[in-house]
């Protein structure tokens, strides 16, 4: 998850699809985020490198459409629908995620787990 | 004084005869309406200073105008019964003007003398009678007295030099009615004198009293009362006035000049005269040819009915059910008299900017022909001028930009040539660039500015309907009129501030990066 300048970045992801709750007006998804390059990356608790400007996944409401997609919280967010997540602002990431023409969104995150999932496996 | 007509004296006399001229204007008006007005201008005259700017037949309005039917009169003098809106307000300045002086205020004065006057030689006369009357019986009184001497001395004079600050002024208005707390003070010094009076006549003429110190310190006391009532003079009259209670929004009634004030405790009539003195130095003066709506917007009113408007708005009918036609039809129909005032004021306001600009050119260039003369410098004598001299030199070369200026902003009545020239020699002395001397005629000044004989009006009248003696309220209103403006003054209470405070540690100021804002989609 590391980013070296120059180079393409590249992790493991799971494709996590999220269908929107309709909650009166709005559609839900029931999840929290934080970072994006306009934000302190030091002080984000779940990345492992400090200055990792990505968007990641804070809280995930109990019994809310994330959770039953398998969102987990500390998630680094990727892609949403296409979009890429990692170079975007936190409002331009909260404008991806909540348009309201979509009622689902299919999304691309990644975390520690997966990486050393992966590694075991491949040594193994 | 206040007048609606434009004629000016600029270009009045020129070598022609004025029926000739009239006629040729008319014709030259017909010819081209919308030509510049030159024609009159090419010949500007110097006139001798005492040409008065008006005269009995300026009703006719201005031919030389270049929008003539801008700037009109609303009474003409042509028939011969008519008398025009000059000789209305002469007659009634006349009227104003020969009203008998009024007694009732030197009254009050005189009043007032007489009772300082007997106040003050009082103690000395408590002090010289003794003496006087029985020198013998009198018992020698020592170093006492002779303190008590010097002490009254300085009280008296102190109490001369007191009265003298507080009440030996020029009276600047007279008021409808009594000064209430003056009244008051009056009447309580003279009870104070009369009472002293009364006690020194049984106690000491009549007794006949011995020791002469008794009869000092008496005097003393009297004094002392007397300093005592000056010192409440001074509170009531002066102090109490201070500390702003009141708010006051003074409105003009006829084109909406407004100002805020704040006062304290006064009674109504003298709250009045405060307005009145702050009134003449901060509303812009009152211009009545910027009141009305220019003729081309609203002539086009009413048409398809024969009802003729005088071009004002609410012409009213001699039948009602006539006018409510004509009101029901007007309603009906589409209003595009906005639309015509929209582009009137746009049109005037490049107008009026255009000749700006034209009059701060020719007024700078103007002033660059003059120039102090240095100490060191030896010129011929004959090229030597006096400031007067100096702005009769510089000023035709500005005079036809500035005519056309005022005439454009409709200022021409405030503005005599005699005045400018005269303000255009003040500049001259003090070494004032142009910009300063044309801050005089480029906005509209207060009414103090002008001429003070014809714009200074000195017959207000209050009305109000709470009684003028009575102290200000919260929500009084009450008008002050002149003949063809009035001022609403409307008075609201000072609100109660509630001040609370919170106290900051300075070491309390510390800053961190902000937090990553977490938004919940």
């Amino acid at each position: 998850m590391s980013y070296i300048p120059g180079q393409p970045v590249t992790a493991v992801v799971q494709r996590v699809e999220i269908h929107k709750l309709r909650q009166g007006e709005n559609l839900i998804l029931g999840f929290s985020i934080g970072g994006g390059i306009d934000q302190d990356p030091s002080q984000n608790p779940f990345s492992e490198d400090k200055t990792d400007k990505g968007i990641y996944v804070t809280r995930v409401s109990e019994g809310g459409p994330a959770e039953i997609a398998g969102l987990q919280i500390g998630d680094k967010i990727m892609q949403v629908n296409g979009w890429d997540m990692t170079m975007v602002t936190h409002d331009q990431a909260r404008k991806r995620l909540t348009k309201r023409s979509e009622e689902v969104v299919r999304l691309l995150v990644t975390r520690q787990s997966l990486q050393k999932a992966v590694h075991q496996s491949m040594l193994s | 004084m206040d007048t609606e007509s434009q004629y000016s004296g600029y270009s009045y006399k020129s070598g022609h005869s004025r029926s000739s001229r009239k006629h040729r204007d008319r014709r030259d008006r017909h010819r081209s309406k919308s030509r510049d007005g030159s024609r009159g201008d090419k010949s500007v005259t110097i006139q001798a200073p005492g040409e008065p700017l008006l005269d009995n037949e300026s009703t006719r309005g201005d031919e030389r105008d270049d929008n003539w039917g801008e700037t009109t009169t609303v009474v003409t003098g042509t028939s011969e019964h008519s008398i025009s809106h000059d000789d209305l307000t002469r007659i009634a300045k006349d009227m104003e003007d020969s009203v008998p002086l009024d007694c009732s205020r030197h009254l009050g004065a005189a009043a007032g003398t007489t009772l300082a006057l007997l106040s003050f030689l009082t103690p000395l006369a408590f002090l010289l009678l003794p003496p006087l009357l029985w020198r013998e019986e009198l018992e020698p009184c020592g170093t006492a007295c002779e303190g008590l001497f010097i002490s009254v001395a300085f009280k008296l004079l102190i109490l001369l030099l007191g009265s003298w600050a507080l009440f030996f002024r020029r009276p600047k208005a007279s008021l409808p009615r009594v000064f209430v707390l003056r009244a008051l003070l009056m009447v309580l010094v003279f009870l104070l004198v009369v009472s002293y009076w009364l006690f020194y006549g049984v106690r000491i003429l009549d007794a006949r009293e011995r020791s002469y110190q008794g009869v000092v310190q008496f005097a003393v006391s009297l004094v002392d009362a007397l300093l005592f009532v000056h010192y409440l003079a001074v509170v009531l009259l002066e102090l109490r006035q201070l500390q702003p209670q009141f708010t006051l929004k003074v409105v003009r009634s006829t084109d909406g000049a407004s100002r805020f004030y704040n006062v304290g405790h006064l009674s109504i009539q003298r709250v009045a005269v405060w307005i009145l003195e702050k009134y003449y130095h901060d509303f812009p003066v009152y211009n009545p040819a910027l009141l009305n709506l220019p003729k081309s917007v609203l002539a086009k009113k009413v048409s398809g009915f024969k009802v003729y408007s005088l071009g004002e708005e609410n012409s009213t009918n001699n039948s009602t059910g006539q006018s409510r036609a004509v009101i029901a039809a007007a309603a009906r129909r589409r209003d595009n008299s906005h639309n015509e005032y929209y582009y009137e004021e746009a049109e005037h306001e490049r107008r009026v900017r255009k000749r700006r600009a034209r009059l701060v050119v020719a007024v700078e260039e103007a002033f660059t022909h003059i120039k102090r003369l240095q100490e060191e410098e030896q010129k011929n004598p004959r090229e030597v001028m006096d400031p007067r001299e100096a702005a009769q030199a510089i000023f035709a070369s500005m005079a036809r930009a500035m005519q056309k200026y005022l005439r454009t902003t409709k200022q021409q009545p405030y503005h005599t040539m005699e005045s400018i020239l005269q303000h255009l020699e003040f500049c001259i002395t003090h070494d004032m660039t142009p910009k300063a001397f044309l801050e005089r005629y480029l906005a509209a000044g207060p009414t103090i500015q002008y001429h003070k004989e014809r714009w200074l009006a000195k017959q207000w009248t209050l009305v109000s309907e709470e009684p003028v003696t009575n102290g200000l309220k919260d929500g009084i209103v009450f008008l002050l009129k002149r003949q063809d403006f009035s001022l609403v003054v409307s008075t609201k209470k000072v609100p109660f501030f509630k001040l609370s405070e919170e106290f900051v540690d300075p070491k309390s100021h510390k800053f961190v990066m902000r937090l990553q804002s977490e938004t919940s989609v």
